[in-house]
């Protein structure tokens, strides 16, 4: 019998893996010491344990351990990259090619430098949700100092072409800042095969905890960041205050564990997903994938209900489920999905989006009940819809004059 | 978001789903909302020769809160005369189902679905006798 509720969420976040835990206890407990602290032992533990650490999360990228700075998750290492290459190099040129499917700690940290005084170029990605090396080249001006795209999108789980894009900006001269979130620990990731100077990384993403993540940061050819939190000149000075141990810790052995193990995890986790996704179709008509099927992490499942509502799909499936939708209704704003927007994909479907997100701990009895459960409830919310019986009428809803609020 | 009692019973019990004869003339057929803004409600009314409301049904594309308001409204107009229930107000259906300020719409969305279906039986009566 399986458990409920079963998390099928993990692009939000990730359980904790036992094993993280078990290497984090000594440093919540009694090694408590502050990794700056270079006159005692309590110190030298922490710094030690720091270093290791640091080793770690820079073997997984390919990187050198040098090239690690410590953050407080994504978000800032994101701001960091992007504001802290602005503002250092804006003698050079003040232009920044984004997309707009990027995470918000990209896309609002680029308006942000919009109000200072740079422009930024927000590129539309295809149907298939990707950039293409073509589109980042056809925005590159003279003036253009930073690309920033991400790995893999936190919706969609699509992959893009990060290796072609980084000749490109290695080729002019052009930094290139990559949000990794989603593929760390999913994708293997070679900073110096893909040409990438900056990546951005978080804990929680990948079994390890919230509230650390990391910024890589190129030494050859060396970047430059203007820091943006200022104080007692840790890391390098690039990232002020004092280190959280056991976060970084628990990073480490989460990124030394993916190492090992991503692999193997990577074929399991990709079987339950096409396991949920073929039992989903082959029960209900009119279910369409959003984003590329061949370019897409093995965890994601981001799929439309024709003529049923995200929500309240979500309700009939969430004490049981926790997924995600793309939904107005589950945002705060009452927009569907930007993402989906920016893909083409017609209100309509953004609005009946859900977003499964397998991962490490999933099972496949797990997927079954999930699959079934999801088929019982669009089937009766389908029964409840004036637009699936308007189609099985054979009306084009295209046709019909909608009375828009 | 945490939904009120009332809008879980009436989502998860749904009172009067189902359609009626959109060409009877004794049936009212209000259909408002887009697909594209997240929510179509379908609200029929069959309304006797007295003027009084004998049944109702819905059909609703929508969040829980959407559904729970087209369901709440079914179930008020049940015999109630045509011209009361033209004076139910999305205020009512909002407070009975405890809809916070973001889940107004939707019962903006059920009493305009109240007036569409009574508007359209009015255009049939008038139709026939004519």
């Amino acid at each position: 019998m399986v458990q409920t509720p079963i998390y099928f969420d993990n692009h939000a976040t990730t359980p904790l893996d036992p094993r993280v835990l078990e290497a984090m206890m000594p440093y919540l407990t009694n090694t408590f010491g502050n990794s700056a602290s270079r006159n005692h032992s309590f110190g030298w533990a922490a710094e030690d344990a720091v270093e290791k650490a640091r080793e770690e999360v820079a073997s997984l990228l390919g990187a050198h351990p040098k090239e690690i700075i410590w953050t407080s998750g994504a978000t800032e290492s994101d701001n960091l990259a992007i504001k802290g290459i602005a503002h250092f190099y804006q003698e050079r040129g003040k232009h920044i090619i984004t997309s707009k499917i990027e995470h918000k700690a990209v896309i609002d940290a680029c308006r942000a430098l919009e109000v200072d005084g740079f422009e930024v170029t927000y590129l539309t990605p295809g149907r298939d949700g990707l950039i293409s090396v073509d589109q980042v080249e056809a925005a590159m001006r003279d003036d253009t100092i930073l690309v920033s795209l991400m790995h893999v999108n936190n919706e969609l789980g699509v992959i893009n072409p990060i290796k072609e894009i980084g000749a490109l900006t290695r080729e002019r001269k052009v930094f290139f800042h990559c949000d990794a979130v989603q593929s760390i620990g999913r994708l293997p990731f070679d900073v110096n095969e893909l040409n990438v100077d900056l990546v951005a990384i978080s804990g929680h993403k990948l079994y390890g905890p919230k509230g650390v993540g990391a910024l890589y940061v190129r030494r050859k050819p060396r970047v430059r960041l203007a820091p943006i939190i200022h104080g007692g000149g840790h890391e390098r000075g690039f990232r002020s205050g004092t280190l959280n141990v056991p976060g970084i810790v628990g990073f480490g052995k989460a990124c030394a564990l993916a190492e090992a193990e991503m692999h193997e995890e990577d074929k399991r986790v990709a079987a339950l997903r096409d396991r949920l996704h073929k039992k989903i179709t082959d029960a209900l008509p009119e279910v369409y994938l959003n984003g590329s099927q061949e370019h897409r992490v093995s965890g994601n499942l981001n799929i439309s209900f024709a003529y049923v509502e995200g929500e309240s799909l979500l309700m009939a499936i969430n004490k049981d489920v926790a997924v995600s939708s793309g939904s107005a209704c589950t945002s705060a704003s009452l927009e569907p999905s930007y993402v989906l927007r920016a893909l083409g994909v017609g209100d309509e479907l953004a609005h009946s989006s859900i977003r499964f997100g397998l991962g490490r701990f999933s099972t496949e009895e797990e997927v079954d009940y999930v699959a079934n459960l999801v088929i019982d409830a669009v089937t009766r919310l389908r029964d409840m819809s004036p637009l699936w019986k308007l189609v099985q009428e054979g009306v084009d809803l295209n046709t019909v004059q909608w009375t828009g609020h | 978001m945490a939904y009120s009692k009332e809008v879980i019973d009436h989502y998860e019990n749904p009172r009067n789903v189902g359609s009626m004869d959109k060409a009877d003339p004794n049936v009212g057929t209000g259909l408002v909302g887009a697909p594209a803004c997240g929510d179509v409600m379908k609200l029929q009314l069959k309304i006797d020769d007295e003027g009084v409301i004998e049944d109702a049904k819905f059909k609703t594309f929508g969040c829980g809160s959407a559904i729970a308001s087209s369901s709440l409204v079914t179930e008020w107009v049940k015999g109630k005369s045509v011209d009361e229930a033209m004076t139910i107000s999305n205020g009512d259906i909002a407070e009975e189902l405890s809809l916070p300020p973001v889940k107004i719409h939707c019962s903006v969305l059920a009493e305009d679905a109240i007036k569409a279906a009574i508007q359209d039986f009015r255009d049939k009566q008038e139709g026939k006798t004519e």
